[in-house]
């Protein structure tokens, strides 16, 4: 990320920007949701599996990992940038 | 052991305390202080009543059973909130755009506005919420029988049923308070939101205080609760991959579609920004409730005795251990979790079954329709508290036959289970925009009968509805349909079981008929504003033929959602046109506007319905209606700026048209006021010549000469005043006027205005609020006092009602203080409302006005140079001025 200086001299990089901070944004909920499927294979691959208290250290880990994630991504993003609009910027 | 005498106090403590959050909030929003009450974390907490008391005592119950699993019901609504720009953000934007009420609303309102889809999910909602309701108040119920049963008393059935029925109706008489002060949903319930924000913040706090006992206060250290895990029952559990991704899935899509869910996250959202802080913090909220479960599941299954109810751990857990404190901590985390979600649940399930089926059938009942018949607003009302009462009483008669005991988990699932059957339809609604109305209601209603036979109607026992035969061999003998192994595929997890097959056949009927039915052209409509919103943030305007009248539009609107914002909308419309005053032109635009406000009282169906019976439009042939829909939708955002050129020269047009009008109407005024005062002058002058002349010539006694100076002073008087009034009326044209501003109450002046108008002579009647009149003014006293004897003694003169009166009322109206003044005459025709402040008019030609007609100009003319206005106000059953102060003329006192 550009540090808070001095604004970008092209403007459509904040745009850019923007926008892949959106994917980011719809990415986080499917890889989330794999992460949490993980234990599933972990109890069928030797029959012992891993003791419950790592599937629950694993399992609270990742879910503030995901909070924290979330959390950055909605401070970075600006909902009033609207993506259905076309930015005259973004041409050029 | 704490006494239970004491618990109770506790516990009404803590709920006086509620109505004092709550009733503080509301007075804060109604100063216009809401902030502080609509910030990202107020909404955040607010979400929070996804955690219900099947939460904070059912979860460990859960965990003590089945493990990890618990964890999947707190997954599914992470993810929905971590992915926000999928879903979420989409439903806020439709639900502001739409000004939808609930997600019976939002189904029915993209489908047409159908009112028969709105009575389907408000049907599944209300089967799906009563059992989880009944929940709450068992476990109200349960908790206070434990304290009951710690200082010496054992409860029997009849105490926990006393118990629940005083806890429905306290929740009633809360609910009703604070969940109707409203009628229009987008006012909000602040005070509702600002108490349910509290009591998430207690249930927290209390869930975490168990917690942290618990793993350092008994179990010694978080490492020691994890080695105390491995060796317990529940490390014995080992996640099956189907009920884990299964439930993490019905989690997250009942998440979406629970009525109180679908009432906090997206009817009570302020400002969709809010939606950023609460994609973390909520998921963060999850977390932190979940964080502690298994350690008291544990704890609690070596602790105590073996068979107490793992459901209450969180409960007896701190009990056992001489922590009374903590324990009542603990009871009103509980208590906060289970009457939360109910008064959300009983908001949400009441605006449905008022919107969808009360008001509808009341509507189609009454004969002349929405203007002829009674006040809709108090029907309204009236309908949501019947229906909140009602609700209620269904949970507690759910609570009352199911006769409680069954694990909380269980009855939890079915409800979400019932509800997600909306999913489909809710995402092909908002996504695709080939779902139709009838796909729509076949896919719910096949999949609400596939979930009532195969998860709901079983709940109930062998010895409730369905008999153990018809469970083992099916209906008639009918094998395959049998409620658990439906088309005999046999051996899965019954709650899998039912989800799989409801959820898919849901869908894939919900497609395919859509698929092969063809959408009616508001159904089109609709669905290009809800799959495209944000494409086009203005939406498609219907072509109605505008035959209603803007006057009896606004006697509607009134009736719904009240006079002031009635009166604030038409005006702001009529502005936006160009015209003054309050009546707007009736386009399309404005009926569609009008439709979407009144939508946010009474649901979409029902505002379309009654703005139909005024308009008599919808009647319009198809070709029109896709051709303003979405081919033209899209020329129309590129040609935007041509659009708003053609906007503003219509205005004007309109504008002109509007001067052009008056203008002809004055100068036909003009010539007939003209030959008016010259009459006016010449009469008296005529009447003083003839007299002088008698006296000049003498000849007559005393008497006589008395009289007939008398004549002649009398008509002098008469051109004086005339005269004094033209001047007057120079004066303040010119705006050569001087104010003396001066201090003086608002209701001296009026007493002096009634007694200077001589009103006390007359049989004109008036009504004030003295309460109302306790205001200081600082303006031009003098001035205003004669505009106000003006409207009184034009009432005086005008009013032709049996029974003449005048109602005086002072009230605020948009932060500007008006005072109105309406009789109970015919009022003043549509035609003449323009006239009447120009000078010269004079509406009847009767003589026994005996004014030129001077006398509204000179009010129009002070109360500009005042700072202030008067307007003619429309619809009031009479007529009806108001006089709006100047902002500088009130002080606070």
């Amino acid at each position: 990320m550009d540090g808070p200086g001095k604004p970008p001299v092209f403007l459509a990089r904040a745009s850019y920007r923007q926008r892949r901070l959106r994917d980011a944004t719809r990415l986080l909920p499917v890889v989330a949701a794999v992460l949490m499927m993980v234990p599933l294979l972990w109890s069928q691959s030797d029959g012992l599996g891993q003791p419950t208290s790592a599937v629950l250290i694993y399992m609270f880990v990742l879910w503030f990992i995901v909070v924290v994630i979330a959390a950055l991504l909605s401070r970075l993003i600006d909902p009033d940038h609207e993506p259905g609009a076309t930015n005259i910027e973004d041409l050029r | 052991m704490i006494s239970f005498n004491l618990l109770i106090f506790v516990a009404l403590c803590y709920v006086a305390l509620l109505f004092t959050v709550a009733f503080v909030a509301e007075r804060h929003a109604a100063n216009g202080r809401v902030n502080w009450l609509r910030s990202p974390v107020i909404y955040t907490l607010s979400l929070s009543i996804y955690c219900t008391a099947w939460t904070f005592y059912g979860a460990v119950g859960y965990a003590a059973r089945s493990g990890l699993e618990f964890l999947t019901i707190y997954l599914g609504p992470t993810l929905v909130m971590v992915g926000w720009w999928w879903v979420v953000r989409k439903l806020v934007r439709i639900g502001r755009a739409q000004r939808i009420t609930s997600i019976a609303d939002l189904i029915s309102s993209r489908f047409g506005k159908s009112t028969s889809l709105g009575v389907i999910v408000t049907v599944i909602a209300v089967v799906g919420t009563t059992p989880y309701i009944a929940l709450q108040l068992q476990s109200v119920t349960l908790s206070f029988a434990v304290f009951a049963q710690g200082s010496g008393q054992v409860w029997v059935a009849e105490d926990l049923n006393a118990a629940a029925i005083w806890v429905a109706a306290g929740l009633a008489v809360f609910t009703i308070l604070f969940g109707t002060r409203n009628l229009d949903v987008n006012e909000r319930h602040h005070g509702v939101v600002m108490a349910i924000a509290v009591e998430a913040v207690v249930k927290l706090c209390a869930l975490l205080a168990v917690g942290i006992f618990v793993v350092w206060g008994i179990a010694g250290g978080p490492a020691a609760t994890l080695d105390m895990i491995d060796q317990s029952a529940i490390s014995e559990w080992s996640p099956v991959g189907g009920r884990w991704v299964g439930l993490t899935f019905l989690s997250a899509a009942a998440f979406l579609c629970l009525p109180r869910m679908f009432q906090v996250l997206v009817v009570e959202n302020a400002d969709e920004k809010h939606l950023a802080t609460a994609s973390w913090a909520f998921p963060a909220y999850l977390m932190l409730m979940s964080l502690f479960v298994v350690p008291i599941a544990v704890v609690g299954l070596n602790l105590m005795p073996p068979g107490s109810n793992p459901d209450l751990f969180v409960l007896t857990l701190p009990l056992s251990q001489g922590q009374d404190g903590l324990a009542v901590l603990s009871f009103l985390g509980g208590f906060s979790s289970a009457t939360s979600m109910v008064i959300v649940a009983t908001i949400a399930l009441a605006t449905m079954v008022s919107n969808h089926i009360v008001v509808p059938i009341w509507l189609s009942s009454t004969a002349r329709g929405a203007t002829m018949s009674g006040d809709v607003r108090y029907v309204v009302l009236l309908a949501r508290r019947m229906s909140i009462a009602g609700v209620l009483a269904l949970g507690y008669a759910y609570f009352r036959v199911s006769g409680g005991g069954a694990a909380l988990a269980a009855i939890g699932l079915i409800s979400f289970a019932g509800v997600a059957q909306v999913l489909p339809v809710l995402l092909g609604g908002i996504f695709w925009r080939g779902a139709t109305r009838i796909g729509a209601a076949a896919g719910l209603l096949t999949g609400f009968a596939l979930w009532a036979w195969t998860l709901f109607l079983p709940s109930f026992g062998s010895e409730g509805i369905m008999s153990a035969s018809m469970m083992a061999q099916g209906p008639f003998g009918l094998g395959w349909l049998r409620p658990q192994a439906l088309f005999g595929i046999d051996g899965i997890d019954p709650l899998l079981h039912a989800l799989v097959w409801s959820m898919l056949l849901n869908s894939v009927v919900f497609f395919v008929v859509s698929i092969f039915t063809f959408p009616t052209p508001i159904e089109r409509l609709q669905g290009a504003q809800f799959v495209n919103v944000f494409a086009h943030s203005s939406s498609p305007r219907a072509a109605t033929q505008s035959a209603a009248g803007a006057e009896d539009l606004l006697i509607m609107a009134q009736r719904i959602i009240g006079s002031g914002q009635a009166q604030a909308l038409f005006q702001a419309a009529a502005q936006k046109q160009g015209k003054e005053g309050y009546l707007p032109d009736v386009t399309p635009e404005f009926i569609e506007r009008l439709e979407r406000e009144l939508a946010g009282s009474v649901g979409a169906a029902t505002a379309h319905a009654m703005v139909g019976q005024l308009t008599q439009g919808a009647n319009v042939s198809v070709q029109d209606l896709i051709a303003v829909a979405d081919e033209a939708a899209q020329i129309l955002e590129y040609s935007s700026q041509l659009e708003a050129k053609s906007a503003e020269q219509e205005n004007t047009a309109r504008a002109l048209r509007d001067a052009n009008e008056k203008l002809t109407a004055l100068s036909i005024q003009k010539d007939a006021f003209l030959s008016q005062i010259s009459h006016e002058l010449r009469t008296p002058m005529t009447s003083i010549r003839s007299f002088s002349e008698i006296l000049r010539d003498g000849e007559m006694g005393a008497d006589e000469q008395a009289r007939y100076a008398g004549i002649i002073h009398d008509e002098a008087l008469r051109l004086t005043r005339l005269l004094d009034d033209l001047l007057d009326l120079a004066v303040l044209e010119n705006g050569q006027v001087q104010l003396n501003n001066s201090e003086g109450s608002l209701r001296g002046l009026l007493d002096r205005a009634i007694s200077a108008a001589g009103v006390d002579l007359g049989e004109l009647g008036i009504h004030r609020r003295a309460a109302d009149e306790q205001l200081t003014l600082f303006t031009d006293l003098d001035r205003l006092t004669q505009v106000f004897i003006n409207l009184i003694a034009n009432a005086q003169k005008y009013c032709d009602a049996e029974k003449p009166e005048l109602r005086i009322r002072v009230r605020r109206v948009d932060g500007a203080q008006v005072i109105d003044f309406t009789d109970n005459g015919r009022g003043i025709v549509a035609d003449h409302q323009a006239l009447i402040f120009a000078k010269f008019s004079r509406l009847t030609d009767s003589g026994k006005a005996g004014g030129a007609g001077l006398g509204l100009a000179i009010c129009r003319e002070i109360m500009g140079r005042l700072g202030g206005q008067i307007d003619y106000l429309p619809g009031q059953g009479g007529a009806a001025f108001r006089v709006t102060l100047p902002a500088t003329a009130t002080r606070p006192r």
